[in-house]
């Protein structure tokens, strides 16, 4: 607990230091997981206009998909859902032992 | 989520306030609430999602609401870098709470006996004034001499903390009850004193009563004393 919060500083600190700078930034928010997931809901990543991130929403299986519905946030989509599954066949090829759910909320910091 | 709102969660958090920020789904807003001040569709689930350290989806007007807890980190002050502290400043690290040793005599707080735990040589008094306790943070009083619990209590029970608690026998507390009366303490103020400190576990070495003394706090924490 005291680490993911530790996490969170960061993740806002970083967010608004970006925004201060005249970046484009975007939030990432696990909602809800289901099953056994890496990261609680309300983990969170930060992205800025170049793809730089800080934060974490998994155990690193789906921070490129989130990443990259980030940067379409940025350019000006409207916040999205996103849910993400892995099976438990696929969890161990890629390497992951979770095998949950999760759903992401992104939008953008504006 | 509008940059003021994210710079207002950030301030809060640096304040060490109990805030959740409610995020509309739809993307429609996003603001920080308190218990007293949520919106009353979301009250119920903000209470919730701070007492329970989780975030949680409220179901507002058929859209959905996710309501993350903010809370400050559960801090530990102890006075008195004594034998107790030991075993004591060592459980609560591993329990997370943040934990801060005060003790104005160096012999005493020394980083051997205390290893990687953080160190305050100040007087209790301000050193507790210093690290302002809020409603996460349990102080406790271990030196059994009043010349440094006394000043450390009259400090820690005009702050927020969650929970005082002073080591010593039911006949020393009575006297420090009546010496804190005397200082200005109502019966309400001293009812937030724990002692003689810790569960009745029947604890009797060191260890044990630090369990005793951290089963007490996280009760207190959790709601459940």
């Amino acid at each position: 607990m005291a680490d993911a919060t530790h996490d969170t500083g960061a993740v806002l600190a970083q967010a608004a230091a970006w925004k201060a700078a005249g970046k484009g930034v975007a939030i990432a928010t696990v909602v809800r997981t289901w099953g056994s997931s890496p990261r609680p809901a309300g983990s969170k990543l930060a992205v800025d206009d170049t793809g730089a991130f800080v934060g974490s929403v998994s155990g690193g299986c789906i921070e490129a998909a989130v990443i990259t519905a980030a940067l379409d946030v940025i350019a000006g989509a409207p916040a999205q859902r996103l849910g993400f599954g892995v099976s438990d066949a696929a969890a161990w090829e890629v390497g992951l032992a979770c095998g949950g759910k999760v759903e992401v909320f992104v939008e953008a910091v504006t | 989520m509008k940059a003021a709102v994210l710079a207002e969660l950030i301030a809060a958090r640096a304040a060490h306030r109990v805030v959740a920020l409610a995020t509309w789904l739809d993307g429609s807003d996003a603001r920080v609430v308190t218990v007293d001040d949520a919106p009353p569709a979301l009250a119920a689930t903000v209470a919730q999602a701070l007492r329970e350290e989780r975030a949680l989806v409220a179901e507002v007007d058929g859209g959905e609401v996710l309501v993350e807890p903010h809370l400050p980190p559960t801090r530990l002050i102890l006075v008195g870098a004594v034998h107790i502290a030991e075993p004591l400043a060592a459980m609560a690290a591993l329990a997370g709470f943040a934990v801060t040793i005060v003790d104005p005599r160096r012999a005493w707080a020394t980083a051997a006996r205390f290893p990687g735990q953080t160190l305050d040589v100040r007087w209790p008094d301000d050193a507790i004034a210093a690290l302002t306790p809020d409603v996460r943070t349990a102080v406790v009083t271990l030196t059994h001499d009043p010349k440094l619990d006394d000043p450390a209590l009259i400090a820690a029970l005009r702050t927020p903390a969650f929970y005082v608690g002073c080591l010593g026998s039911q006949k020393t507390h009575a006297a420090r009850r009546a010496r804190l009366a005397e200082a200005g303490f109502d019966d309400a103020a001293l009812a937030r004193l724990h002692g003689p400190v810790g569960l009745r576990i029947g604890a009797r070495s060191p260890a044990e009563i630090a369990v005793s003394i951290l089963g007490e706090i996280i009760a207190s924490l959790r709601g459940a004393a």
